[in-house]
């Protein structure tokens, strides 16, 4: 069993992302401190809700540097959702904001001739490195359109392409939900975990 | 691109799968764990436990009921039934269920969907919203269908997305459980009012009936007795659409 570390980031609904790593074989707990996120051994940044709110939180538990140093320093990391989009430089939901700044880019929103959020199950394809392709569930209004080099990088198409996963070495950034995005989904993680 | 999505509903009582037809006549259908399961494995998109929520035990049955779906579940889980403020929804929430769905109380309180969107956002947050038609249109009950409302479906359906909800999950009562099909221009009334995702609920039979329904406007297609009574599979309904041009995910 291994211990893994829940950014608390607000008030996302995690009891989907604890039951999923337990089936890796984990054993999740929130962690709200520096000091806990400099001593995990694999950190999860989840997250639903707003951009600003959410790096309202890490900014008020001095969590921001300890996360951003984490995950610079390419320590096992897994992001999802909102946790994702904290990882970019900035986003424009509820104005300019800024980000964790781990990956370049900026975070948009999606162009107003599709439905806005994107709810549901959309074809997440990646360039060449080998991951298959599958159908991924997606909550979100926001998105990053530019891919960061030195990552693996899946795409989707919802008015236009849009990244819809990362990964390097023991790190995996996904903007939809793989812990409800079926076998698919759980392949995926099962990925990531057995390179930490 | 989107997929159309199709989602199983369980309604459960004391923790088991029951079916009524019409919102009346409730019998027993099944073990929630066992048909999420197998549901899931089917290929469904999501999966909604709707509870009748007779008694305090009964309200214990269900938290323990959700827990044990999540654990068997991969794919978004979606509860509703006497949800009656934030702390209801954060119960929920909390054993395993990633959206709520609201009805009697948003009509009673629509602060509620309010409430709900800022505190758990508006991805947690789905307006189920039960109507049927009479001499002035489509009108919403409340209480499972026993209560009118006086308030005109199309309208409460875009109010709730205003307020916040990020789903409306519209049942039709004079389809519910009869296997005519969907309402589909009760549909077309409200997905084209509505700027939100709409998952239509209430007389399906067949694949050509979740075709129509999407055809009216629906993002989603919400199903129980066809897939409780083994009539058709989740995977056949499936195959049936993609050969009918629908995008599904297999």
């Amino acid at each position: 069993m291994t211990d893994v570390a829940v950014v608390r980031t607000g008030s996302a609904n995690l009891a989907s992302v604890f039951v999923a790593l337990e089936r890796l074989g984990g054993v999740p707990r929130l962690v709200d401190r520096p000091d806990e996120v400099v001593a995990a051994d694999r950190l999860v940044l989840p997250g639903v809700g707003a951009f600003a709110s959410a790096m309202g939180v890490l900014e008020r538990a001095d969590l921001v540097e300890p996360v951003r140093a984490y995950a610079a320093a390419g320590r096992p990391l897994l992001a999802i959702c909102l946790g994702f989009q904290l990882l970019a430089e900035s986003s424009e939901e509820g104005g300019e904001v800024r980000g964790l700044g781990v990956i370049p880019g900026r975070v948009t929103r999606f162009a107003s001739d599709v439905r806005v959020p994107q709810f549901g199950w959309n074809r997440v394809e990646w360039d060449g490195s080998g991951n298959p392709a599958g159908h991924a569930y997606f909550a979100n209004s926001y998105r990053l359109v530019d891919p960061p080099n030195g990552w693996d990088v899946a795409t989707a198409d919802h008015g236009g392409r849009f990244v819809a996963a990362i990964a390097r070495p023991r790190q995996l950034g996904c903007q939809f939900h793989p812990e409800l995005s079926g076998a698919w989904g759980e392949a995926l993680l099962r990925r990531w975990w057995d390179q930490c | 691109m989107l997929t159309r999505r199709i989602i199983p509903c369980l309604d459960t009582r004391d923790g088991r799968v029951v079916k009524g037809v019409q919102f009346q006549g409730l019998r027993d259908a099944g073990s929630p764990v066992e048909l999420a399961a197998r549901y899931e494995h089917q290929g469904a998109d999501e999966l909604v436990i709707l509870d009748v929520v007779a008694t305090d035990r009964g309200r214990s049955h269900a938290l323990d009921a959700v827990r044990a779906v999540r654990r068997a579940l991969r794919i978004p889980l979606t509860v509703g039934g006497g949800v009656r403020t934030a702390g209801d929804a954060e119960r929920l929430l909390g054993a395993g269920a990633d959206k709520v769905a609201v009805n009697t109380a948003a009509l009673d309180r629509p602060g509620l969907i309010d409430e709900l969107a800022e505190r758990f956002g508006s991805q947690c947050v789905v307006l189920a919203i039960d109507a049927a038609a009479t001499d002035a249109g489509w009108r919403v009950f409340r209480r499972a269908g026993q209560d009118p409302t006086g308030r005109e479906a199309a309208g409460w359906a875009a109010e709730g997305a205003e307020r916040g909800a990020g789903e409306i999950l519209l049942t039709s009562m004079d389809r519910d459980g009869t296997r005519a099909g969907y309402d589909t221009e009760l549909l077309s009334a409200v997905s084209g009012i509505a700027a939100i995702p709409v998952i239509a609920s209430g007389g399906a039979r067949t694949p050509d009936d979740f075709a129509a329904a999407f055809a009216a406007g629906a993002d989603a297609v919400l199903a129980a007795s066809m897939f409780h009574d083994g009539d058709l599979t989740v995977t056949e309904a499936k195959q049936q659409l993609a050969l009918l041009g629908v995008e599904v995910r297999r």
